[in-house]
């Protein structure tokens, strides 16, 4: 079962276990990982699931599409590794993957 | 002993709130109810996946089950609530049990209005069906095959979304709106006829300004034959081998109003979701809170909503004061085309649009002394973040580079 760290924006970490095939942003939302609200559920739709992918694992990543680059360009506190967690999928490579959280999911 | 905070309702927001207070260390007893036999689900796939036969049942459930267990939320499904008795504290359980809470939180959602026609009140009707919940789909699937005619009743988000399905499957779909467009409680007049397009393209029919007059059942008073309508004073009977109403929610306030709280299209709220009973909240659909964007009170039957409120309301019960902030908004899928809405387009005075009803993706911005209220943009998520932004900075924007479908949205937002 690959695992995930996410870390929170005040450092606090969450490992957790991660289901194949799954989104990134669901294993959070299984493990009630805080700083990933999903509004719109996992479809690209609010960039409410806002994520920064390790250095060391962006180039382990497939890229994102126009539609995810789209809602990025405009989410807050962007940063070049940022992606929408929603968009990454679970895959036994990514064992050990880390993500860390924006300061905050809200539109303040 | 613990602190009991009892969740009545296990829809987005109930089960938002559930994990919220974990998330945020309460370390009492948290109780969740919902009369489904389901977890919390996802509903916006009902209309789309789920009813493309996509999705499956478990991947509309927000968390599986075991993640209620691992975090000490006391889910418990098939359970409804028949009274609330704010003396003792206690709910009165339909099997006679009885519950006590400390902290009770409504989150009791809405259920889909029903058609109020003569005569149809004592008929059950196998294929007359609204969409609501996951029994709701359940039951008409089977009906959702192709060649079948559908009559959708009511040209809102849930009618539109349930047409495109219906059309991809290879239904033969008629729409009936009582309006003279579509979406007319939501959106302005370039959105409405933007979306009737592309509904007409993939051959939806629409009767628009139309009124219902009645359904002509079989002789077993089973299954509807056909819905009755009148335009421009011309009777029409539509044929149909399912019929499906979509003309909106009505907030389950019964328990609320039962217990003596203020109900008011939804229960009564403040902004920290508070009834008047300091020990009873209310969130999501069935809450009426007051808008820091409109000055009013309003209801909102949204996910986003939902989970806003839920966050609201965990905040209130740890002890915190953290008002109702969010900008409303919204979205629907239709054909693939992905559409989504900010804010709240009521008392603009200026619509700017790009794109055209021709191509596949459009936007309408609405502004009100310059500034932006609200926006519906189909195909460009980059413009619907960038609307987000504008909408929540309430900044003066430069109406002439709005309009100039050359200029990225983004570079007007400061």
């Amino acid at each position: 079962m690959p695992k995930i760290k996410f870390i929170e924006a005040d450092g606090k970490e969450h490992v957790v276990d991660a289901q194949e095939g799954q989104s990134v942003m669901q294993a959070a939302m299984d493990n009630l990982v805080p700083g990933i609200v999903a509004e719109c559920g996992g479809f690209a739709s609010c960039a409410t699931c806002h994520g920064y992918v390790d250095e060391a694992w962006l180039t382990k990543v497939p890229p994102p599409d126009a539609a995810e680059e789209g809602m990025i360009a405009c989410a807050y506190h962007v940063r070049p590794n940022s992606r929408l967690t929603c968009q990454l999928t679970v895959t036994p490579a990514l064992d050990g993957l880390v993500v860390r959280l924006p300061l905050s999911q809200t539109s303040e | 002993m613990d602190e009991r905070i009892v969740i009545v309702g296990a829809g987005q927001a109930g089960g938002e709130l559930a994990a919220g207070l974990r998330k945020q260390g309460y370390a009492g007893r948290v109780v969740l109810l919902g009369d489904e036999p389901h977890p919390p689900y996802q509903r916006p796939p009902l209309s789309k996946g789920f009813l493309l036969g996509k999705a499956a049942l478990t991947d509309l459930y927000l968390k599986p089950l075991a993640t209620y267990e691992r975090f000490d939320i006391e889910l418990r499904l098939g359970t409804r609530v028949e009274a609330i008795d704010r003396s003792t504290c206690e709910l009165a359980l339909q099997d006679g049990s009885r519950l006590s809470y400390d902290k009770l939180v409504l989150a009791t959602g809405g259920r889909a209005r029903r058609l109020r026609l003569p005569g149809l009140e004592s008929a059950t009707l196998d294929n007359l069906f609204s969409v609501r919940s996951i029994a709701d789909i359940e039951a008409m699937r089977a009906k959702f095959v192709a060649g079948n005619r559908l009559v959708l009743i009511g040209g809102g988000y849930v009618g539109l979304e349930v047409a495109a399905v219906a059309v991809q499957l290879g239904l033969r779909v008629t729409l009936l709106e009582a309006a003279p467009r579509l979406l007319a409680r939501v959106t302005g007049p370039e959105v409405s006829s933007f979306v009737e397009q592309l509904h007409r393209e993939r051959g939806v029919e629409f009767r628009l300004a139309c009124e219902v007059q009645g359904l002509e059942l079989d002789e077993a008073r089973r299954q509807v034959r056909g819905v009755r309508v009148v335009r421009d004073g011309v009777p029409e009977q539509i044929d149909a081998d399912l019929v499906l109403v979509g003309i909106g929610l009505v907030p389950n306030t019964e328990l609320a109003s039962g217990a003596g709280l203020a109900v008011d299209d939804g229960i009564v709220v403040d902004e920290y979701a508070c009834t008047a009973d300091p020990a009873i909240l209310a969130i999501g659909d069935c809450a009426n809170q007051p808008s820091a964007i409109t000055g009013g009170r309003i209801r909102l039957e949204s996910v986003p909503n939902a989970i806003e409120h839920a966050r609201v309301a965990a905040a209130t019960l740890m002890g915190k004061r953290e008002p109702y902030a969010a900008i409303p908004w919204f979205w629907s899928d239709q054909y693939g085309l992905k559409l989504q809405m900010v804010g709240l387009s009521a008392g603009y005075d200026q619509c700017v649009t790009r794109g055209s009803a021709g191509g596949k993706e459009f936007s309408a911005f609405y502004l009100k002394d310059k500034r932006l209220l609200a926006a519906d943009v189909v195909g460009r998520p980059a413009e619907f973040m960038a609307a987000k932004r504008l909408v929540a900075s309430r900044a003066e924007v430069d109406v002439t580079r709005m309009g100039d479908a050359a200029v990225p949205l983004a570079s007007l937002v400061a």
